[in-house]
């Protein structure tokens, strides 16, 4: 048994990323991140072999976690959604490069400065690559606080395992919230050796170098190649999803995050008014739980999505069913929440 | 006794070496290198004084000096 | 007869593949004569930027990065920070440090973060093809200020060594040149000294090194060094701007 403790959201990833092994944070201020920001300053300030740097900005910062995770460390920004954007040109290299880190990403309303209250309208942005060129983030979606420790952490396993940058996509709501969480005893897996390819000095070896690019077409084409392997292997392997009550269900939502905790409340009213309602959550935004989706909304054929967004993951949600579905959406964004009635009064509508 | 080597294949024909020198001993080939520069030559050997100021000058590491 | 100059062994056989004359290649040759002299080159990572010298992780034979335009010495932070024992050095140049990455490098100076910066101003915007750079002198003729530069709409020359000299955390700064034998002796004077100070531990150190662009400047190299001479010089002055006690 781990320790149980009640914390908030932000500071819970904290923790969780410092449990991890994680020993270098770089970030910038930014709200509703920022006590993840100060739990790293007053954790890693005061501990050995570990770094927090404030950055003179989030440019900065994910070049400085692009440096760190070249010596092979384990390091992690944060931001929320102005900051996030100025970070997509560092984590577009660090794809390319296949270095591994985590980024967290907590999200607000947008576009443009937007709101300070939570939003899920990044979603693009996480999971279609962000930056320039085609890569993939690995995009892990956590609906509590216990979920942003284990995610976190986890987050750790994958970007090693696959070189890859992996993100957190939280948003304010959770990441403010406290709850009571449990820091696991975790078993130990095993991880790719880093020996191959971080650089820290040639000492009795050949030079090493990290380049994230390639004049001649053909070399650039091969990188290109490579990483895509990769993402087939992530899609193969590291799915993740909850399934609430898919067998006889009048109607399946789809919602992620914030948005399937209200609508898992919504479904417990509904039972009462005699409305048999599933949920799909994917956990992993990327890869996305295509085909349990293809194959319920096949079954079910009404699907609802829900998202603080105007139909982002709806997209997704939409090219799983491939068609073979009525696939309806309601979102609220800026900030604002979609509450338990709206939700429900929106299920109704496709149920008479 | 001094003496320089040139590396004719990596020197690119660029002449910063001939007025580095004070004793004004380097010269432009006629011919070309591979690349299609005119590498530089020594001229009158005997007078080098193997002060390296033509190998600190060249930008492309292309004169050894001995002595 | 004893070889008394070659190639350093901070240099990989490689020939260089900047343009005749360009002066690239002489400061490439001086760092790593410096990381050969301190017997460093096996815990020493350079971090190259975006421009010309983007291929410099080829011509140095030791670890290497290449940042996104501008972001070097961030990326220099992160390893610094990481790995407190090796020596980091950034390669950059003036669009790259003094345009696009002007945050980073103040920054960077400001926290004293212990790594070296070579920062190659040669006016111009290399490797893009000759555009205006914030060190582009007034009525220089680029692509971008075709009618020279204009400090009413196109600001003033940026006078590197001498702004970040102001800030405390900065431990080592000159200006050195590359257009003679004497200017070239003192610019690895300049460079040894600024590893050292990373050696000692002392902070962020930069050695400003004026060059020549000759492909982008539309002169032969010695009319290049010449002009050097003649215009940048006197706008940018030759000499150390900061040591510490201990350095100098
Ligand atoms: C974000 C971004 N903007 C623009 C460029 C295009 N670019 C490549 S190099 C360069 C300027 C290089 O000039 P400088 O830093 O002075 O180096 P030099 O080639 O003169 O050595 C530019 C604008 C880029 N690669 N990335
Ligand atoms: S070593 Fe000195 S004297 Fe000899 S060729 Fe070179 S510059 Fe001239
Ligand atoms: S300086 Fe070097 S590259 Fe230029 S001409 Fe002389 S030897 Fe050749
Ligand atoms: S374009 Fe200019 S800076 Fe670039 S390699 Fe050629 S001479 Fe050097
Ligand atoms: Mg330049």
């Amino acid at each position: 048994m781990g320790e149980k403790m009640l914390m908030k959201g932000n500071e819970a990833i904290g923790e969780a990323a410092i449990r991890a092994g994680c020993r270098f944070y770089f970030g910038y201020p930014i709200t509703p991140q920022s006590e993840l920001t100060a739990y790293m300053a007053k954790k890693l300030l005061k501990m050995k072999d570990a770094a927090f740097v404030q950055a003179e900005s989030e440019i900065a910062a994910i070049s400085m976690v692009y440096g760190a995770a070249a010596t092979g460390a384990r390091a992690m920004t944060s931001s929320s959604g102005p900051g996030i954007s100025l970070k997509q040109e560092g984590i577009s290299y660090l794809a390319c490069a296949e270095l591994p880190c985590v980024i967290v990403n907590i999200q607000r309303g947008g576009p443009g400065l937007g709101s300070i209250q939570p939003g899920q309208a990044d979603y693009f942005q996480a999971t279609k690559g962000g930056g320039h060129g085609d890569y993939h983030l690995i995009v892990l979606a956590p609906s509590s606080v216990q979920e942003l420790v284990d995610l976190t952490m986890d987050a750790f396993d994958l970007a090693d395992k696959y070189t890859n940058p992996a993100m957190i996509l939280g948003d304010g709501l959770i990441g403010q919230m406290m709850e009571a969480v449990e820091f696991k005893e975790r078993k130990k897996i095993d991880l790719p050796d880093k020996e191959g390819w971080i650089l820290t000095g040639c000492k009795g070896r050949e030079k090493k170098y990290i380049v994230p690019f390639n004049l001649d077409p053909y070399e650039m084409e091969k990188i290109n190649l490579k990483i895509q392997e990769k993402y087939k292997k992530i899609i193969e392997k590291e799915i993740r999803y909850e399934a609430i009550n898919l067998d006889n269900a009048d109607l399946i939502v789809v919602a992620y995050g914030t948005v399937a905790r209200i609508v898992k409340t919504v479904i417990d009213n509904a039972k009462k008014e005699g409305i048999n309602i599933g949920l799909i959550r994917p956990i992993t935004l990327f890869p996305f739980p295509e085909k349990i989706i293809a194959e319920t909304s096949e079954k079910i054929n009404k699907v609802l999505v829900v998202e603080m967004s105007y139909g982002q993951m709806l997209e997704d949600v939409k090219l799983a069913a491939n068609g073979k579905a009525e696939i309806n959406f309601y979102g609220r964004a800026g900030g604002v929440v979609p509450t338990q009635f709206e939700i429900l009064t929106e299920i109704k509508k496709y149920l008479t | 006794m001094a003496k320089i080597v040139i590396d004719e294949e990596r020197c690119k024909g660029c002449e910063l070496c001939i007025p580095a020198c004070p004793k004004n001993i380097i010269v432009m080939s006629e011919y070309f290198n591979k690349k299609g520069y005119h590498p530089v030559k020594q001229i009158k050997p005997e007078e080098c004084t193997g002060c390296a100021f033509c190998a600190i000058t060249c930008p492309d590491v292309a004169i050894e000096v001995f002595k | 007869m004893k070889k008394v100059f070659g190639s350093p062994k901070s240099l990989t056989k490689v020939p260089f593949t900047y343009c005749p004359g360009c002066h690239h290649g002489i400061a490439h040759r001086l760092i790593a004569e410096v990381l050969d002299e301190f017997g460093v080159r096996e815990k020493t990572v350079g971090v190259c930027p975006v421009g010309c010298s983007v291929f410099a992780y080829v011509f140095f034979d030791c670890d290497m990065i290449c940042a996104a335009h501008g972001r070097a010495p961030a990326v220099a932070t992160g390893m610094k920070r990481a790995k407190p024992d090796s020596i980091i050095f950034t390669y950059q140049g003036d669009g790259d440090l003094a345009s696009i990455g002007t945050a980073e490098i103040v920054h960077t100076a400001n926290r004293g973060e212990n790594i070296t910066v070579i920062f190659i101003n040669n006016a111009i915007y290399g490797m893009t093809g000759g555009q205006m750079a914030p060190t582009t002198l007034i009525g220089q003729v680029t692509q971008t200020s075709p009618y020279g530069r204009d400090p009413k709409t196109m600001g003033y020359p940026i006078k590197v060594a001498e702004m970040l000299s102001t800030l405390k955390g900065v431990a080592y700064i000159s200006r050195v040149a590359l257009s003679k034998p004497a200017y070239i002796l003192k610019a690895k004077k300049a460079i040894r000294k600024a590893f050292q100070s990373q050696i000692e531990g002392k902070g962020f150190s930069l050695v400003e090194i004026l060059s020549t662009c000759p492909t982008n400047w539309g002169l032969s190299p010695i009319e290049a060094n010449k002009w050097l001479e003649e215009n940048m010089i006197p706008y940018y002055p030759l000499g150390e701007f900061k040591t510490p006690e201990e350095v100098s």
